[in-house]
């Protein structure tokens, strides 16, 4: 579903993302691991549009994304950090993007009722706990019923309860056919809901396999230990 | 975009500072009003304040603002809409709430002291300096991502426009005396927004001294219909020409 | 109340016909009108013998070449009017002690070689005119060598939208002659309101000259003349006053003469001359002084002017006291160092200074001359940078450490009050 080929992205002198390629298919969870400043973040924010690419493509469908906009409508994204205008509502803030989004069919308001977003509509958001943010995240990442959705480090600032509603809508979502791109750094969590594992390094792929080929490969048991050993390996 | 525009406003309107920004207006206008003994002379103490204050605080206020709303923008990005509807929207919600302000502020005062075409060409050359100062803002913005950057190159912008450069054309006029002046005075003061909306309000009110020859010749080019807008049409340039700089800029660098 | 109004008009009604009653005692009365003996007025003019009154008594004359030969009254009744046709000259006196009254005397065209007239008089005395109405004429009312004449409450009107200077006349001109009054006329609309040339010991009182394309008042080498409560108006340059001497100019009201080369009033190569109690009022300049020397410039108002008062280097002994300086662009501006000219006890608005000791007088001098008015003699154009806070800022400065501007032109004693000059006398007295 989405193709990426030779990207290329620098900060100054920092090659972030040193000539990457790599598909993604529908129907996946795709865990994207890596140490930190790998490019995790800064792929997906290629991805999005936030972040332009210094070169290579990105394709959506077979079509490439840079210097448009309408792809986006297909996108779900949940930032690492939400970080949104203090002084508007949750109201204003949900208001909002379904405006932008007008030509959304389908509106999927599940996750607002399991958070009880409603209850707090009228909160200011810069009054909300990290937590909190994130559910609104979570749920406007979802809302639009997006074919692709991209969530960096979800459940970071949730509680377990929280964290495991968010899990379950994943899988719920994958059924469906969606391809759903997750940067994570908890492997169990990884183990839980990924079907495949990518690894960055240094701005390019260190290894790309489904979880269960990745533990043949290594020989054990464990995720996290099967990639800790794979990585020393390569060392 | 209207919808977008709609929530900055709001935001801004939030903020407050645009509705001390109208009081203060207000009661400098009212102030100078009943202060001055003609309503022509609340008009010029008026003058120096919409061309000294009007762009700092336009070029302060859209400078801060525009970091301010990195977080909106994100958001905004990651949606299905065009960057430029994003950047035009923010400049939008931003020059007509300041503009709103100065309307308010000194438009209504100036109506009712001092009603009349000369009144109006000042209302119109501050709101002209607001649109200019915030596009002058939004550039050094995008310039740079380090907000006290940004603000330091908005005041120096500032600076330049509404003091250095009077004191760079007059110590040029002063060293080339010996050579007919005119129209190289002319160009130059096109070159400064804050001196083109200064002249076209006095050519409509301290005529007097202003009608040796140069004054009789940019009466003659100000004072025609063609004059007065091709000013504002120089005034759209100063407008348009660091906005559309600034949204290309925009579009093509990471949020 | 009625009673003594109607006793008043009739008490005039009676002196009126006295009035004119009075030459029938000296001279047979000639009338001229539709149904009189006479119907041309140059007809009635010819047969005049000395001592005649010719009478016309309303209607329209087509005639011009109207030559006035002896010594007789021309009055007219009910608004005569002589139409010359653009035919030349219309009334022509070549005799003295000639009264002219109560004409209406339009049309004369443009001639460059004659300088044609509605009314000429040519070397001879004691000639009267009237309260006659002068329209569309090239030049108004001529005096060339008449001495002791009278021109008194006419009105002379040019047309002169869309026309260069040289194809006006002047509305009254007066070449060579001494001993004139000139009072009460309204001139409008020619090259000069009143032109004198030559001119001596004459009175110019009363009058209003005004949307004259150049001067609204123009002398040269006229000397001893005294101007009185006119008003000068909306004059494409103002007044001038060249070549002269011993002139007084009181009470008079210079205003609205604005444009590129306009001047309430224009001084040039003048002495030993008083000008006071003038108002100069949003003239681009109120006073520009060249090489004039000993002129007392007292008890004036010069308020909205864009340049109050240019004083060129070539002005020596010229004393400004007591005049008041309000919302000019510049109070005092000189291409130089003029020296010998004294400032005192004038009111400047924008002096900041104080008077501890309560004296009606500042302790600190007022240096009228600003830093920008000097650079804006030296370069013109650097007048567009008016009102920039630059400007303000380099004025400021230079105030507090006056390096450029010249020393010599201070007012030590600047006042801190405003003078009424009607009722402030006593302070003026005092200040004496």
């Amino acid at each position: 579903m989405i193709a990426i080929e030779n990207l290329s992205k620098t900060y100054g002198k920092l090659a972030v993302l040193d000539n990457l390629s790599v598909r993604f298919e529908g129907g996946r969870v795709v865990s994207i691991i890596g140490p930190n400043g790998a490019g995790k973040t800064t792929m997906s924010k290629c991805i999005l549009g936030i972040v332009l690419p210094d070169s290579g493509d990105i394709k959506f469908k077979g079509e490439s994304i840079l210097k448009k906009h309408a792809y986006r409508s297909q996108i779900g994204y949940m930032p690492q950090i939400g970080k949104y205008p203090e002084n508007m509502k949750i109201r204003q803030v949900i208001e909002m993007v379904r405006d932008i989004r007008k030509d959304a069919t389908v509106i999927d308001e599940e996750l607002i009722g399991l958070y009880g977003l409603q209850n707090m509509y009228d909160k200011r958001m810069g009054s909300l706990s990290g937590g909190t943010k994130q559910k609104v995240s979570a749920a406007l990442a979802f809302m639009f019923d997006p074919q692709v959705l991209i969530l960096d480090e979800p459940t970071a600032g949730l509680d377990p309860i929280s964290a495991e509603i968010l899990k379950c809508k994943i899988l719920k979502e994958k059924k469906k056919g969606k391809l759903i791109l997750i940067t994570s750094h908890i492997m169990s969590e990884v183990e839980e809901v990924a079907d495949e594992v990518m690894c960055l390094m240094d701005g390019s792929v260190k290894f790309h396999d489904t979880i269960t080929e990745i533990k043949q490969q290594a020989n054990e048991e464990r995720l996290s230990r099967a990639i800790a050993k794979i990585m020393h390996e390569e060392d | 975009m209207k919808k977008i525009i709609k929530y900055v406003l709001y935001d801004i309107v939030r903020n407050k500072i645009v509705v001390a920004y109208t009081l203060f207006l207000l009661l400098l206008s009212v102030g100078l009003f009943n202060l001055g003994s003609s309503p022509e002379k609340g008009l010029l103490s008026l003058l120096n304040l919409v061309l000294l204050t009007v762009p700092l605080i336009s070029i302060v206020f859209a400078t801060t603002h525009f970091y301010n709303s990195y977080e909106f923008m994100e958001l905004l990005v990651s949606q299905p809409i065009k960057r430029s509807k994003i950047f035009m929207s923010e400049y939008l919600g931003v020059t007509l709430s300041l503009s709103a302000a100065l309307v308010i502020g000194m438009g209504i005062p100036v109506m009712l002291f001092a009603p009349g075409a000369t009144g109006l060409y000042l209302v119109l050359t501050g709101v002209f300096i607001t649109f200019i100062f915030v596009a002058l803002a939004f550039l050094a913005s995008v310039l740079t991502r380090d907000k006290a950057k940004g603000i330091g190159i908005a005041l120096l912008l500032w600076f330049y426009f509404a003091l250095i450069y009077d004191g760079i054309v007059l110590f040029i006029l002063y060293s080339f005396a010996d050579y007919p002046l005119e129209y190289a005075t002319l160009t130059m003061t096109a070159l400064n927004p804050v001196d083109l909306g200064r002249i076209m309000v006095l050519l409509n009110l301290d005529v007097s001294a202003l009608m040796g020859y140069t004054g009789a010749l940019y009466k003659s080019i100000f004072g025609s219909m063609w004059g007065i807008v091709s000013a504002f049409g120089v005034m759209l340039l100063w407008v348009t020409i660091p906005l559309i700089t600034s949204r290309n800029i925009f579009q093509k660098r990471d949020l | 109340m009625r009673n003594l109004s109607k006793n008043i008009v009739v008490w005039t009604a009676c002196t009126l016909v006295w009035l004119l009653g009075c030459p029938l005692a000296f001279g047979d009365t000639l009338k001229v009108c539709n149904t009189c003996e006479y119907h041309s007025v140059k007809e009635a003019v010819r047969k005049a013998k000395a001592g005649d009154v010719v009478l016309v008594d309303g209607g329209v004359y087509l005639e011009s070449g109207i030559e006035i030969t002896q010594p007789i009254s021309l009055i007219g009744r009910n608004n005569p009017v002589i139409d010359g046709r653009n035919s030349g000259q219309i009334i022509t006196i070549k005799s003295s002690n000639v009264k002219l009254e109560g004409f209406t005397v339009q049309n004369v065209a443009v001639s460059y070689m004659r300088d044609d007239a509605a009314i000429r008089v040519a070397d001879r005395e004691n000639i009267q005119i009237l309260n006659n109405t002068v329209l569309n004429t090239y030049f108004g009312i001529y005096l060339q060598n008449a001495d002791n004449s009278v021109v008194k409450g006419n009105v002379v009107k040019g047309v002169n939208t869309g026309k260069i200077e040289s194809a006006l006349g002047n509305a009254i001109h007066v070449w060579r002659t001494d001993g004139a009054e000139i009072s009460n006329n309204r001139v409008e609309g020619h090259r000069d309101g009143i032109y004198f040339e030559y001119v001596t010991n004459s009175l110019v009182h009363e009058n209003t000259s005004e949307r004259n394309n150049r001067y609204g008042l123009h002398f040269m080498f006229s000397d001893g003349n005294v101007y009185t409560r006119n008003i000068f108006r909306k004059n494409g340059a103002g007044v001038a006053v060249m070549y002269t001497r011993d002139i007084r100019m009181e009470h008079n009201t210079f205003e609205d003469n604005w444009g590129a080369a306009a001047y309430g009033l224009l001084l040039k190569d003048i002495s030993q001359s008083t000008i006071r109690n003038n108002t100069f009022r949003r003239n681009t300049t109120g006073i520009y002084m060249e090489s004039s020397s000993r002129l007392h410039i007292e008890g004036n108002d010069f308020d909205r002017n864009g340049w109050a008062i240019r004083l060129l280097a070539s002005c020596i002994q010229d004393t400004f006291r007591l005049n008041n300086f309000t919302a000019n662009s510049f109070d005092v501006s000189t291409n130089g160092s003029p020296t010998m000219n004294l400032f005192e006890q004038n009111y400047w608005d924008k002096y900041t200074g104080y008077d501890l000791n309560k004296n009606s007088v500042g302790d600190v001098p007022y240096r009228p001359v600003s830093l920008y008015s000097m650079l804006v003699e030296r370069v013109p154009p650097s007048v567009m940078f008016m009102r920039s806070f630059m400007v303000d800022l380099l004025d400021s400065i230079e105030r507090v450490m006056p390096s450029f501007i010249p020393e010599t032109l201070i007012d030590e004693s600047p006042l801190m009050k405003k003078i009424n000059h009607d009722s402030d006398r006593k302070l003026v007295q005092n200040l004496r």
